[in-house]
């Protein structure tokens, strides 16, 4: 009962939203004269064969990976009040110098692998660090900072690439690292379609996938079940209350930014390792920042974003099909754009119905508790503020709401 | 967009006194409820023209809901509302200022950086061709200071004025938008005492021009000083007029209640020799570097509750920090039993047996949009029975919120209730419990009964004494001046960061003791 309650707003507000965006966004099409019933077509239309369908369920599925890691790594931030938009930053310039590393040493199979992601961690928790250390130090404000370092990162990974990592010829049209040998690559999944039963697609299935699903499992035990998330998400409910209860403040913005880096230096990895091989001047671009929307649409809850990214990822796939059935690509952007907007308004108008219906409910429990004399019923309006400048909510039913004609509804911190 | 009298509700002799003329404000049977809850029930308040009326009733009786329906920020269930006999429907507070009723909000509500005019005319500015029309501005608030002895400076900014001034200003604001009936909430707060006279002064020039004023209020001496007639609300109803000549503080107190007050009085003394808690001389300074904990050394021993007494803002609340840990002092040590603790993090002063009561529990004390379970936690993460190793424990820390909630009377429907959903008195009582359930060595206890209601405050009270007796020293700090000298062992006073008198509660009266806070009594029966 109390799991469905949680469970419900979690599964059933991203689903509302989605369903909303798909709405306008078909209004939207229509008004732009293409016809959405035919891009929904295409959309869900996988191919005809097996092997086309299984190489859409592949392409998906390869394309979600990096954003799953982008989702959790923004997400991580989030849960404690902060907006890491560095994440592109520090994914690309992870990226470039493990491609760097990767391509300059000859190691056995597993350990090349293994001394990749691990420079991808460092830098990406480095170049994040150094949001934290600016924060902390300095009071920097998080978005400010980490935006700049994005053009920063971006600089220098173009400095890199056509410098000192240019491993392709002069006069190449385009410029990449030098290739990692066969011991740095990722072996695909392929062989699971075979141990299914299904067809074996030409497309290689992201061997990173299963990276993906560990750092995930770890990092929802880390979030939920231990004090270290607990401190992370007590800070990010109330950074007052949570120094009030012995957490260091500064040490968990450098130990969540750190972390949050060390994630997004994981997200390039999945196209280097397993497609790739070098970072190039058209590598994937933007994760970062689609990165923000798939934290937001899976409610920096693991598991969501899972969701989210694969959502997001198999609009993705859509573009190319829609391009070649003579429709706008365009369409998928204003799809994903309308989702973000639609699940960030659902998601406060459910945070304030949760809220209202919780006073509602506690106050009705006061109330129904048999008094015993000296108990206030109806302990309701919004005189609790009294001298102290304590504020309203918590008690009784939404007096202050209703009453405050536009200046009630957010009375939180207001005595603080 | 006029107040929508009802017509021909002027009825001969509606709402009129006995021979008398109408009464300026009439409330009939005003019932107001909100979901799940009836705010205000059958509320009768008469007020005639030209006295003060105050309306008292414990925090959460229902006051505030009263007068917002009053204002117009609300319209009542049931019920009538009458001015001088007509009565009124109010859609707007801008309704209600058409109809000359004004309010004089707790919080100021003005532009620090705007002129004493600036900010009177904000919102009904006089014009001439377009333009504000300052001369005739300041004409009439001129009029209406000398007029009310208000003694305004128009041309003043308002960050340059005290707190009594500001307030004048916001009663300036109300007159000068023609309100003849004016509603005080709470005004008295925010104001030291001299203030506190001088706004008296104004409200006798007020009423004296025959205006009518309507005073909230908890504060009982206060309220017999300064009201012709006094209402009095408990549990959103009305329970009664008190005539302040002839009814007693403890009278009124007792009809705010409705049974016996309780007493914060405790039992023999159990004061034990050991200290836990040494404070030497102590210094916290301000970001300007200003010491606003100036040289402060005390000791509290076990079973021992010291009391800090002191008007609010000289330095109690940064003491209370440095002693957790949450600011770094500018020189002094802290001992806690026989460690050193100055150097030590929050955490591990917590570790080390410090319970905390913040004052404000929910800054500090809660988490309001998690769960009673995962608040059970907050300043706990490090001790069972909520946590094993690096995990949280689940299931433990339900079970012993359930159990808290149970022995120290939290109502809720359970711990995954959120606690947002709790009124003050349950929070705060999930708050002592979670402290008390730690059993620590020192129990530091800042305003721990603060906006919660009789009841809760009877609770919280044995709860202190109980911890008392079993040995825990306890450093309170509070406002409530009966609960301080009712709980405490030994007394201190705080003014301007330093410890001015040290005093015996036993024979301290609250008068000699706001005496102390005020600095106007110098020395201490030390």
């Amino acid at each position: 009962m109390s799991a469905l309650r949680r469970l419900g707003p979690t599964v059933g507000v991203p689903v509302f939203a989605v369903l909303v965006a798909v709405v306008i966004s078909g209004l939207v099409m229509a008004a732009l004269q293409v016809n959405p019933f035919e891009v929904f077509r295409v959309m869900f239309d996988l191919g005809d064969t097996p092997s086309q369908q299984m190489t859409a369920v592949v392409v998906v599925l390869n394309r979600a990976v990096p954003l799953f890691l982008a989702g959790l790594a923004v997400a991580i931030a989030f849960r404690m009040g902060l907006f890491n938009i560095g994440v592109e930053g520090q994914y690309r310039l992870a990226t470039i110098v493990a491609a760097a590393v990767g391509a300059a040493v000859a190691l056995p199979g597993p350990l090349h692998v293994l001394l990749i992601m691990a420079v991808a961690v460092v830098v990406g928790a480095f170049w994040a660090g150094i949001v934290a250390v600016l924060k902390v130090t300095r009071g920097v404000s998080e978005v400010i900072s980490s935006i700049m370092l994005n053009f920063i990162a971006l600089g220098i990974a173009s400095f890199l690439l056509t410098g000192p990592f240019r491993g392709s010829e002069p006069g190449a049209s385009i410029i990449s690292t030098a290739d990692i040998p066969e011991s740095g690559w990722m072996p695909s999944l392929n062989g699971i379609f075979g141990a299914l039963g299904l067809a074996d697609p030409p497309r290689q299935l992201y061997g990173f996938l299963l990276v993906a699903v560990v750092v995930g499992v770890a990092l929802a035990v880390l979030l939920n079940r231990t004090r270290f998330g607990y401190d992370l998400r007590a800070s990010g409910l109330s950074p007052s209350a949570a120094s009030a209860s012995g957490v260091n403040a500064r040490a968990m913005v450098l130990k969540t930014m750190l972390l949050s880096g060390a994630v997004a230096g994981l997200i390039g990895l999945p196209d280097l390792l397993g497609d790739t091989r070098s970072y190039t001047t058209d590598f994937t671009a933007g994760l970062g920042f689609l990165g923000i929307a798939v934290a937001l649409l899976g409610r920096n809850n693991p598991l969501g974003i899972a969701f989210a990214a694969l959502l997001f990822s198999f609009l993705d796939r859509a573009l190319v099909p829609l391009q070649i059935e003579g429709l706008p690509a365009s369409v998928i952007t204003i799809i994903q754009g309308t989702i973000v907007l639609a699940v960030v308004i659902a998601n406060e108008v459910a945070r304030r119905i949760a809220r209202r219906s919780a006073e509602r409910g506690g106050a009705a429990a006061d109330a129904a508790a048999p008094g015993d004399g000296s108990t206030s019923t109806g302990q309701s309006a919004g005189d609790v503020g009294g001298p102290g400048g304590t504020d309203v909510q918590g008690t009784g039913a939404g007096v202050s709401r209703t009453a405050g004609a536009g200046q009630a509804d957010d009375t939180r911190g207001a005595g603080a | 967009m006029a107040a929508t009298g009802a017509p021909g509700a002027t009825a001969p002799g509606a709402g009129a006194g006995p021979g008398d003329a109408p009464y300026a404000v009439e409330l009939r049977g005003i019932t107001k409820r909100f979901p799940g809850v009836v705010a205000n029930k059958d509320i009768e308040l008469r007020v005639r023209r030209g006295e003060v009326h105050a309306i008292v009733g414990e925090n959460g009786a229902g006051k505030s809901t009263l007068m917002k329906t009053l204002y117009g920020m609300h319209r009542p269930d049931e019920g009538q509302i009458l001015l001088g006999g007509r009565e009124v429907r109010f859609r707007s507070p801008a309704d209600a200022i058409e109809a000359g009723i004004g309010m004089v909000h707790q919080h100021f509500m003005l532009a620090d950086n705007f002129t004493v005019l600036e900010n009177i005319v904000l919102g009904s500015e006089p014009t001439k061709a377009g333009r504000l029309d300052r001369a005739e501005a300041r004409r009439r608030i001129r009029e209406i200071s000398s007029r009310y002895a208000l003694n305004l400076e128009p041309d003043v900014l308002v960050e340059a004025l005290g707190v009594g001034d500001r307030q004048r200003v916001e009663i300036a604001k109300v007159l000068y938008r023609g309100a003849t009936t004016l509603i005080l909430d709470e005004p008295t707060a925010v104001l030291v005492p001299q203030e506190v006279d001088e706004l008296f002064g104004n409200l006798a020039e007020l009423t004296r021009e025959g205006l009518t004023v309507i005073f909230i209020s908890h504060k009982l001496d206060e309220v017999r000083k300064v009201a012709d007639a006094i209402t009095v609300i408990r549990r959103g109803t009305t329970v009664g007029e008190a005539d302040p000549k002839t009814t007693t503080s403890h009278q009124l107190a007792e009809l705010m209640v409705g049974s016996e007050l309780p007493s914060p009085e405790t039992r023999a003394s159990t004061v034990r020799e050991r200290p836990v808690l040494q404070v030497r001389d102590l210094t916290v300074a301000s970001s300007a570097g200003r010491p606003v904990v100036d040289g402060v050394t005390l000791t509290v021993r076990e079973g021992e509750v010291v009391g800090i007494a002191g008007v609010e803002g000289n330095g109690q609340a940064e003491l209370v920090d440095a002693i957790m840990g949450l600011r770094s002092p500018a020189g002094g040590t802290l001992l806690l039993g026989d460690d050193d603790v100055t150097g030590w993090t929050t955490r591990a002063r917590r570790e080390a047996g410090i319970g905390f009561i913040p004052e404000d529990r929910h800054r500090q004390g809660m988490l309001l949009d998690a769960t009673l379970w995962e608040n059970r936690i907050l300043g706990h993460q490090t001790r069972p029975p909520a946590v094993k190793g690096p995990f949280i424990d689940r299931r433990g820390a339900r079970t012993d919120t359930a159990r808290i909630m149970r022995e120290y009377d939290v109502r809720a429907p359970g711990p995954d209730t959120l606690a947002v959903a709790l009124s003050g008195g349950n929070q705060q009582k999930l708050i002592v419990g979670r402290e008390m359930s730690a059993a620590p060595r020192l129990l530091v206890a800042a305003h721990p009964t603060r906006g919660v209601d009789v009841g809760a405050q009877a609770v919280i009270w044995e709860l202190l004494k109980d911890a008392r007796a079993e040995g825990m020293g306890i450093l309170l700090i509070s406002a409530d001046l009966d609960e301080l000298i009712g709980l405490s062992d030994t007394l201190q006073v705080m003014l301007r960061g330093r410890l001015v008198a040290t005093l015996d509660p036993s024979d301290v009266t609250p008068e000699a003791l706001g005496g102390h806070m005020t600095g106007a009594r110098a020395g201490g029966a030390a």
